[in-house]
C-alpha cells in the first residue's frame, strides 16, 4: 500500500468490471433489438421490373396519360399498385415518359388542365408548372424536371421501369 | 468529459440524493451469497424484473412488425421472424422469456412463502406479489393467441371455455373476452392485443411500482 499513484482501490476494480460486464449484457441483449428495428435500412433496392404499357406504333407528340400494374412486396403484404405515366414524342423523336408526381411537394401534376397554360404539366396545389418536355418554369414552386421513367423497347411494345431524376 | 457533465448537472439540480436512494444501499449480510452461498435464492425476485424488463424491450420491438389481424397476423409474424434482421432472436426472447419469467416468478414466491417472509409487517406486499402472478398469467394467456396460428386458436378455445366454466358469469365473462358470443376471430384478436400490449402492462407497471416502494420502505425481512 506504499506506491499509492499506482493502486487501483477494490472499490475502483469492482466499478469497472461491473460496469464493464454488465454493459456487455446489456449490449447483448439490445443489439439485436436494434439490428431488428432497423432493417429496412439493411434490405438492398430491388431490381427493376420493365412493364408493358403501349405500343410504340400509339405514341403520338400529344402526351397521352397511361396507366399500368406493377407487383408491389410490401413486407408480408403483395398487391399490384397503379402507376401512371405521361408518354409522348419529343420533337427529336425520343420517348419520353413522365412521372406525373409534382418535384414540389408530390402533388399530381395533370397535361393542359389549366386553360391559360395549354402546353404545360399543371399543377393545382401551389400552381407549379413545367414545359411539355417536363422543365419546371421558373418562378413556380417546383425546383427540378419531372422525373422520367427508365424505358425499354422490345418488339415494338413500349415497357416502362422506375422513375428517376433526371 | 462525462464527469463535469455529471458535475454540471449536479450542480443545477441535485440529482445525487435521487440516486443514492434508489442504489446506494447496503445488501444485509444473510442476503449477500459472497458470505452465504445459499442466499441465492434471494435473486429470483431481481431475476424476475430482469426477464420482464427483456420481456418489455422485445415485446416494444415486435410492434414494429406485428399486425393484430386475422388475415395478416401470421404473416407478418412469419415474416418478421424469416425475413427481419434479428427477427429469429427477438421473437426467440419473447417466446422464452415468456416462460422463463413464470419460473423465476415461481421460485421467488417459493422462497418467499418457506421463509415466512410474508408475515407481518409484509402482508400487502406479499398480495401484491400474488396479483402480479396473476397479471402475468394473463400476458401469458394474451400473448399466446397472438400469433394466430392452429396452437395458439385452440388453445385459446380452451382457455375461453375455461372462462365460460365460472358459475353464474361464465357466458358473459367468456364474450367480453372474446368479444363475441360465439366466434373467436378478429374482435378476439384484436381485444387480446390491446389487452396484452396496453392493459395488462400498465396493471404490471403499477403493481411493481407498488412491490418496489413497499420493500424499500420495510426493508429485507431478517435471517432466519
Amino acid at each position: 500500500m506504499t506506491d499509492k499513484k499506482n493502486q487501483v482501490s477494490r472499490r475502483q476494480f469492482l466499478n469497472y468490471t461491473l460496469t464493464g460486464v454488465g454493459g456487455f449484457m446489456g449490449a447483448a441483449m439490445v443489439a439485436p433489438m436494434v439490428g431488428f428495428a432497423i432493417d429496412p435500412l439493411l434490405k438492398g433496392q430491388k431490381d427493376t421490373e420493365f412493364i408493358y404499357v403501349m405500343d410504340v406504333s400509339e405514341i403520338t407528340n400529344e402526351p397521352q396519360r397511361k396507366t399500368f400494374k406493377v407487383d408491389q412486396v410490401d413486407g408480408w403484404y403483395e398487391s399490384q399498385v397503379d402507376r401512371t405515366a405521361w408518354i409522348f414524342k419529343t420533337e427529336e423523336g425520343n420517348i419520353l415518359a413522365l412521372s406525373p408526381v409534382c418535384t414540389h411537394l408530390g402533388c399530381t401534376v395533370d397535361w393542359a388542365s389549366n386553360e391559360q397554360y395549354p402546353n404545360q404539366f399543371f399543377c393545382p396545389c401551389h400552381n407549379g408548372r413545367y414545359t411539355k418536355t417536363g422543365v419546371n418554369i421558373e418562378g413556380t414552386p417546383p425546383t427540378e424536371p419531372l422525373h422520367a421513367y427508365e424505358y425499354k423497347v422490345e418488339d415494338g411494345k413500349l415497357l416502362l421501369g422506375k422513375a428517376k431524376k433526371r | 468529459m462525462l464527469h463535469k457533465l455529471y458535475d454540471w448537472i449536479d450542480e443545477r439540480l441535485d440529482v445525487t440524493p435521487i440516486w443514492r436512494d434508489i442504489a446506494d444501499h447496503e445488501v444485509p449480510e444473510h442476503v449477500n451469497p459472497a458470505h452465504h452461498f445459499s442466499a441465492f435464492v434471494y435473486c429470483f425476485g431481481g431475476l424476475t424484473f430482469f426477464v420482464t424488463v427483456i420481456q418489455v424491450l422485445s415485446g416494444m420491438f415486435l410492434t414494429m412488425y406485428y399486425v393484430p389481424d386475422i388475415v395478416n397476423a401470421w404473416e407478418s409474424v412469419k415474416y418478421l421472424q424469416t425475413q427481419v434482421a434479428h427477427g429469429q432472436i427477438v421473437r426467440g426472447m419473447h417466446h422464452w422469456g415468456a416462460s422463463v419469467v413464470i419460473v423465476m416468478i415461481f421460485l421467488h414466491t417459493l422462497r418467499v412463502f418457506f421463509q415466512g417472509a410474508y408475515k407481518k409487517p409484509r402482508e400487502l406486499n406479499w398480495v401484491v406479489g400474488v396479483l402480479l402472478f396473476f397479471v402475468m398469467l394473463g400476458l401469458g394467456f394474451t400473448g399466446y393467441l397472438l400469433p394466430w396460428d392452429n396452437k395458439a386458436f385452440f388453445a385459446t378455445q380452451v382457455g375461453l371455455e375455461i372462462a365460460e366454466s365460472v358459475p353464474y358469469i361464465g357466458g358473459d365473462l367468456k364474450t367480453l373476452l372474446a368479444g363475441d358470443p360465439e366466434i373467436v376471430g378478429a374482435k378476439t384478436l384484436a381485444r387480446f392485443f390491446a389487452i396484452h400490449v396496453f392493459f395488462l402492462p400498465a396493471a404490471l407497471f403499477a403493481l411493481m411500482g407498488a412491490h418496489f416502494i413497499m420493500i424499500r420502505r420495510q426493508g429485507i425481512s431478517g435471517p432466519l
